[in-house]
């Protein structure tokens, strides 16, 4: 799994040519996943592989804020990864790809730098659910909580 | 459970309200408390500023101790309720508006919240403020029941035809979830996940709203001391995305996303080279002209996104 600094140039990087629309939505929805399991693991959960609603971004956001009645201000993010998603996959042909893709690249972003930051540097606040866990060696909880 | 709305009701109830400025809206944010205050005037809303009030306990005490920012809060419903004899709070900025109804909550379900605000208030040497007597409502709340879009309509002149808005309501409007069990009532009312009430009120106005995927992400506003560099690359991101959806204007409710955008578009530029010229200007301002007010008078100059030219290319000025 990409580091949380890997995801961000990934995601800072011009889109790469000659990749269809459907991999590149997939891409952005994968770094979206792989940005909640650096979130789960920092709480020191094992990642869901399970899915809600068709996606397993779901499912793994719903992991990570159960009994939590913080902001979950990631969810909506993650639901609109789903929503794009399933725009970009279900319409090939439309005229709006170009802006779609364009918005699902950005939203991608922001889940990565909103949870990203939280994790990575200190002191910044108890603003959110994703503040609460803070700059953990995700190698070590990997091997702390038994994830492969 | 549904719940039905009932707009003549409210309309009565917000006529006049008890109007809870907040730090922001007398420091950051003038040009959101006169454009809102004008706006009111123009509309025939009355607001009467809450005698004596304070802090509602922002971000930084809640940090120390929630149970003294459930005090801060309690204490403005409290002056709102004995001290004016108003029954609604209209609070235009997201932080105080949350707040107020982060102390109803807990008021309401904290036997704890309740002990601790009762000992300070008695001690501060005020009634207590107990849940359920005052009505805490935002400023699109406010226009959008107390007023209502027909007869919005009727006030606009030359309005925003042409102007194509991004509304971007930020991350405190809608959250958390639980307390605003209002936002999740259906017909008529808000969404928490997908509001709507400034996409409404400025179509009315004859904004061109589009399609705008953050509209309720973080601005990065809490952390924009403590980590300036990625408040940076979360607001550029922000702008980018309403420039890639078309936008011309990011309108804005909460003074916090608002001096965020503006500051770290500049800050985007000269720290990152990244150069984005989509305008941020408050929904009130962009109401009161549409409604025929001057520049002047809804604020537009103490702005730092200067927006003038754009305004008069678009000939809303």
């Amino acid at each position: 799994m990409r580091s949380v600094a890997q995801l961000e140039v990934f995601m800072e990087a011009p889109t790469k040519q000659g990749v269809s629309p459907e991999e590149l939505a997939q891409n952005y929805l994968q770094v979206g996943e792989d940005m909640l399991i650096h979130w789960l693991l920092a709480k020191e959960l094992v990642p869901s592989t399970g899915k809600k609603e068709g996606f397993r971004i779901l499912a793994l956001h719903r992991q990570g804020c159960k009994g939590d009645p913080s902001f979950n201000a990631c969810r909506e993010t993650c639901r609109e990864l789903a929503y794009f998603y399933t725009l970009i996959t279900m319409e090939p042909n439309s005229d709006d790809m170009v802006t779609r893709l364009s918005m699902m690249k950005m939203v991608a972003k922001h889940l990565v730098l909103f949870i990203g930051s939280k994790m990575q540097v200190a002191e910044v606040g108890e603003f959110c659910c994703s503040a609460k866990v803070n700059r953990l060696d995700c190698d070590e909880l990997k091997t702390r909580i038994g994830v492969k | 459970m549904t719940v039905i709305i009932d707009k003549s009701t409210l309309k009565k109830k917000y006529k006049k309200v008890a109007y809870y400025p907040g730090c922001a809206l007398e420091g950051s944010a003038i040009p959101y408390d006169k454009s809102t205050r004008a706006i009111g005037k123009a509309l025939g809303l009355e607001l009467v500023d809450v005698k004596d009030w304070n802090c509602c306990g922002a971000m930084e005490v809640k940090n120390i101790d929630p149970k003294v920012e459930t005090y801060l809060s309690s204490r403005v419903l409290s002056n709102a309720q004995y001290k004016n004899k108003l029954n609604v709070v209209m609070a235009p900025c997201n932080g105080c508006y949350k707040n107020l109804k982060q102390a109803e909550y807990e008021l309401g379900h904290s036997e704890k919240s309740k002990d601790v605000v009762g000992k300070i208030s008695k001690k501060a040497g005020h009634e207590t403020y107990k849940a359920g007597e005052v009505e805490t409502i935002h400023a699109l709340d406010w226009i959008k029941m107390g007023y209502g879009e027909e007869e919005l309509r009727k006030k606009i002149k030359g309005g925003l035809k042409g102007l194509k808005v991004a509304n971007y309501y930020g991350c405190m409007y809608t959250r958390p979830r639980h307390i605003f069990p209002e936002k999740a009532e259906g017909a008529g009312g808000d969404s928490s996940t997908k509001p709507h009430y400034m996409d409404d009120l400025l179509a009315v106005a004859g904004a061109e709203n589009v399609e705008f995927p953050l509209k309720t992400a973080c601005c990065g506003g809490a952390h924009t001391l403590s980590d300036s560099d990625m408040s940076t690359k979360l607001v550029l991101n922000i702008l980018e995305a309403a420039e890639a959806a078309g936008a011309d204007v990011i309108a804005t409710e909460c003074p916090t996303c608002h001096s965020g955008l503006e500051m770290h578009q500049i800050r985007a530029l000269k720290r990152l080279s990244k150069d984005t010229n989509v305008k941020v200007i408050y929904f009130t301002q962009l109401l009161g002209m549409a409604m025929g007010l001057s520049a002047r008078k809804v604020g537009l100059n103490g702005n730092i996104s200067n927006s003038t030219k754009l305004m008069k290319e678009k000939g809303i000025l």
